[in-house]
């Protein structure tokens, strides 16, 4: 089906509103069955910078933010400067004539729409953020919508202040109206369907989604991009009855949500990577008492403090080796902002089933990008497995015989009593234990029953599979070339395949979701037929790749990575693997520029392809 | 509630494994002196949870006859913190040493009496690392010779008692380990104090603190319920909290006559009753509810 997409660019300096102005529009054309896919690039100031949301808006719903700008509200004039060069004919650029002029000519077909925002709305005078709501409105208008559902969106943000909807409203229609009085809708026109959508960011899906699936105890550190999973459930933990504690450090929080979860509620935590690298001893801890945890990496980019407003997917070798010695884990990564919704639920499941952490690896992407989900496809009565955990004593009394916490069951998996119930008393030890518990890492001639502990817990990996439905091969099964991703890509790359297949480029695509453990034999049956392999991922150093080759011994062909902090665009993808295929180059790194125009914000999105090529000691077949 | 049943032994919170501590450590007496509290207290085994980090000390709930963690080394607050919240009928003490609660654990230290999470914290303070065989600790005195301060310790000694009151602690005591009887006392009246609540004891390691010996505690140690001490006055207690030298005091230093509420009675979340005894899952009503906040 060919829906029309619109993609409208909002900018502005920090203080400005475009979140919120994004926000109002993202709603108003869900209420008019529009699916929209949002990401802003945002910095961590509090006034000032630049601050550039893309909206991406369709009936059929979108599977990332685009590449191209179809419709710009400037709201500064560094906003219009930056981005007015990036428009596609048929396109419009609205901002205020009364404060900002356009510094060159548009591009052909861009048509310039000034908005007399003081003549407008009175309300101007003493709220400049009422040129946001007479802009939505415009805008609305030039995508053919209808002015009702931003009337609905106005009238519910503002439900307990009536002057505040009248005034709002008035300049909102104002801007709608000068629309249709004075400029051409866009070449692209939008239709409302009677689809509902609810508009969810991934943080919010996971907390919810969380909640659905039995939480009941949540505690964190305040970090960017994981921040609003805390603030989601502080502001519903009352009406839900779920524990939810801001607390002194990661260190904190993740003892304490395995003290919680060792009581018998299911425990989540969630940080970014600096936040996760404080966890990871806890991390093993949960390991070796087998009191299951599950913990959210929301990955921001760099190392150290990195860039905490960028995206990255980089912490995957963190994950791997988060805590020393060896013991099981389970490391998964959503691949959408719906997926954020359903993990937590798989998450708790297989943790209490196997009585091991589970590590959840999201990223800025997903966490703070805005989506439309089906609020039906959200309704979900997850079901729960709480695995062999005993909560009670079912006859047993408080009797004194002996029970056996980690007992070396053929599964590994030992029935789990949780401290309260009479007559499982326990130790749990993080030194190496016995079967009862009891301490055997002083006894230093005990090598057997050292190995059969460790035996005991390595064992119950086995079975976990069974659990993770295996990745499918999408697309013509004799393709010319497979893309493979991990997590949060699955929706460029997806749609990079669909262009590449368009432009006579046969392409399938297997995107993974879960790391450890691997699906070692379907992924290499999967790729077994495929002529050239191409590893996409938001790192620089190829993280995945290697972990690719490590499990399966499969060696990609060709790389496309991406480590400038903003996410992969679908043009990003498509050019990579033409590089590859047409050049034979082993990594192409792809950046996000705006061509043409000085600046040191590197969020644009027009041009040609703004990759580059680099020399490695794989290139050695790169055609000069 | 699950009701209490006065009539118990010492003999059912000892387990068939006897502690490996050294002939002669302090922590033997701090473990006698928590058999009989809890006796006293008669709460049944299974209604205790002891929770300790790593260290000597931190060995006790492996010695002791009910629910029990051996959590890392310095994290034994925080997870005695969750644990509570999830199960605040469970009677949670938690133990360990000087390196695992003053040094690596601190900031845990001063945030749990801070957030009133209630508590009893049994720090069996030897002033010395005993585990790791005798390195200095936040609590070794000034000038003392360690594996790790051959020339004498250039650091300040660290005061558990007057930081605990500057933290907001509301149950304050100290013990010594030569004096279980008195401990017993101490333990029972800081398991009943609503709130978070400290028992520092000087705990002698006869292994590898050669200085603050028992002799050296026996000499100076004196009793505040022997003294005019008023233990509800703030003031009084951080006055005594300073002593330190020819005479040091034990005892109860301050109990907060007016205590603040716990975290768990006051937590949102908690409001429904105990949390591993609410369902899990939300219902359609609230899911819809939920659901419609994005739409
Ligand atoms: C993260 C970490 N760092 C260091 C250690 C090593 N370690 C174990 S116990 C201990 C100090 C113990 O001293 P204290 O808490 O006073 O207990 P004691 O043995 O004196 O009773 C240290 C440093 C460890 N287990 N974990
Ligand atoms: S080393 Fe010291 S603290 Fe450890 S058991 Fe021996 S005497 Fe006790
Ligand atoms: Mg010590």
């Amino acid at each position: 089906m060919n829906e029309p997409d619109v993609v409208v660019g909002i900018g502005g300096a920090a203080g400005d509103g475009v979140a919120s102005a994004g926000n109002t529009l993202a709603l108003s054309v869900a209420r008019q069955g529009q699916a929209v896919y949002a990401y802003n690039s945002y910095q961590s100031v509090i006034r000032g910078g630049h601050s550039w949301l893309r909206l991406r808006i369709s009936a059929k719903k979108p599977l990332n933010h685009g590449d191209q700008v179809d419709a710009l509200v400037a709201l500064n004039q560094d906003t219009l400067d930056r981005h007015l060069q990036e428009l596609v004919a048929g396109g419009a650029v609205l901002y205020n004539s009364a404060k900002l002029q356009p510094a060159y000519a548009a591009p052909p077909g861009v048509q310039l729409c000034p908005l007399p925002v003081p003549d407008l709305t009175p309300a101007y005078r003493d709220l400049p953020v009422m040129q946001n709501t007479v802009a939505v409105g415009a805008v609305i208008h030039l995508m053919g919508l209808d002015f009702k559902g931003l009337e609905s969106v106005l009238e519910s943000t503002f439900a307990k202040k009536p002057q505040v909807v009248k005034t709002n409203v008035e300049a909102a229609r104002a801007g709608y109206d000068y629309a249709v009085a004075h400029f051409t809708p866009l070449a692209k026109q939008l239709h409302a369907t009677s689809q509902r959508w609810a508009l969810v960011t991934g943080n919010e899906l996971m907390a919810m989604g969380a909640a659905f699936a039995g939480c009941k105890f949540y505690c964190a550190y305040p970090m960017s991009p994981a921040t609003h999973i805390l603030e989601w459930l502080t502001a519903h933990a009352k009406e839900l009855g779920i524990c939810v504690r801001q607390v002194e450090d990661e260190i904190s929080v993740i003892n304490m949500a395995i003290g919680a979860s060792h009581m018998g509620v299911r425990a989540l935590c969630a940080t970014s990577g600096g936040g996760f690298a404080l966890m990871t001893e806890a991390v093993g801890l949960s390991g070796m008492l087998e009191t299951p945890v599950v913990v959210v990496n929301v990955q921001r980019a760099g190392p150290s403090t990195g860039v905490p407003t960028k995206t990255e997917q980089a912490d995957l070798n963190q994950a791997f080796g988060a805590s020393q010695g060896d013991f099981p884990r389970i490391i998964m990564a959503p691949l959408s902002m719906p997926d954020c919704f359903a993990m937590p639920a798989l998450a708790f499941n297989v943790a209490d089933r196997y009585q091991c952490p589970v590590i959840i690896l999201s990223d800025l992407l997903m966490g703070e990008g805005n989506e439309t989900v089906d609020p039906a496809l959200l309704d979900v009565d997850f079901e729960i497995d709480r695995g062999e955990l005993i909560t009670s004593p079912d006859g047993r009394g408080a009797a004194r015989e002996p029970y056996l916490r980690y007992k070396d069951t053929p599964s590994g998996i030992s029935p789990r009593a949780v401290p309260g119930v009479p007559g499982y008393l326990h130790v749990a030890a993080s030194d190496e234990h016995d079967e009862d518990g009891v301490l055997i890492s002083d006894v230093y001639t005990d090598t057997v029953r050292r190995k059969k502990m460790a035996d005991k817990r390595s064992r119950k990996m086995a079975d976990v599979l069974k659990h993770l439905p295996a990745p499918t091969l999408v697309g013509p099964a004799d393709a010319d070339v497979t893309l493979v991703g991990w997590g949060s890509t699955w929706g460029v790359i997806s749609e990079a395949v669909e262009r590449l297949n368009r432009e006579g480029i046969s392409a399938n695509h297997l995107q993974i979701k879960f790391l450890v453990p691997f699906h070692v034999a379907e992924i290499t049956a999967a790729l077994s037929r495929s002529r050239k392999i191409i590893v996409v991922e938001n790192n620089q150093s190829g993280q995945f790749a290697r972990h690719l080759r490590a499990e399966t011994g499969i060696t990609a062909h060709g790389h496309i990575r991406k480590y400038d902090g903003e996410p992969f665009e679908p043009k990003h993808v498509v050019a990579g693997a033409r590089e590859i295929l047409e050049r034979g180059t082993a990594v192409v790194e792809v950046l996000s520029t705006e061509p043409g125009w000085q600046t040191e914000h590197p969020t644009g999105t027009a041009g040609d392809w703004t990759g580059r090529a680099v020399a490695t000691a794989h290139t050695s077949s790169v055609a000069t | 509630m699950a009701t209490a049943v006065a009539v118990l032994d010492v003999k059912d919170f000892k387990p068939e494994v006897p502690p490996d501590w050294c002939p002669g450590c302090g922590d033997f007496g701090v473990l006698n002196g928590l058999f009989h509290a809890c006796a006293e207290l008669g709460r049944q085994p299974h209604e205790i949870l002891v929770v300790s980090g790593i260290g000597c000390s931190s060995n006790l709930p492996g010695f002791f006859r009910s629910y029990g963690v051996h959590s890392l080394h310095g994290r034994a607050l925080p997870f005695a913190t969750g644990a509570k919240l999830s199960n605040h009928e469970m009677t949670v003490i938690v133990t360990g040493g000087d390196g695992d609660g003053y040094g690596i654990g601190l900031n845990h230290f001063i945030q749990a009496m801070r957030r009133n999470i209630d508590l009893t914290y049994i720090v069996m303070n030897n002033e010395i690392y005993g585990l790791t065989t005798g390195q200095v600790s936040p609590t070794s005195e000034t000038g003392m010779i360690t594996k790790t301060t051959p020339h004498g310790n250039l650091e300040g000694m660290l005061n558990p008692i007057a930081l605990a009151l500057a933290s907001g602690c509301g149950y304050i005591a100290r013990g010594f380990s030569g004096q279980p009887k008195h401990l017993q006392k101490l333990y029972a009246d800081a398991v009943r104090y609503p709130g978070f609540a400290l028992v520092d004891v000087f705990s002698p390691c006869v292994t590898f603190n050669k200085h603050n010996t028992y002799d050296w505690f026996r000499k100076r140690v004196y009793r505040l319920e022997d003294t005019a001490h008023d233990s509800t006055d703030f003031h009084a207690a951080m006055d005594r909290a300073l002593e330190w030298g020819e005479k040091i005091p034990i005892g109860l230093f301050y109990r907060n006559p007016n205590p603040r509420p716990t975290l768990h009675t006051d937590d949102p979340g908690l409001q429904a009753g105990v949390l591993v005894r609410q369902a899990a899952g939300v219902g359609r009503a609230e899911r819809q509810k939920l659901i419609a906040e994005f739409t």
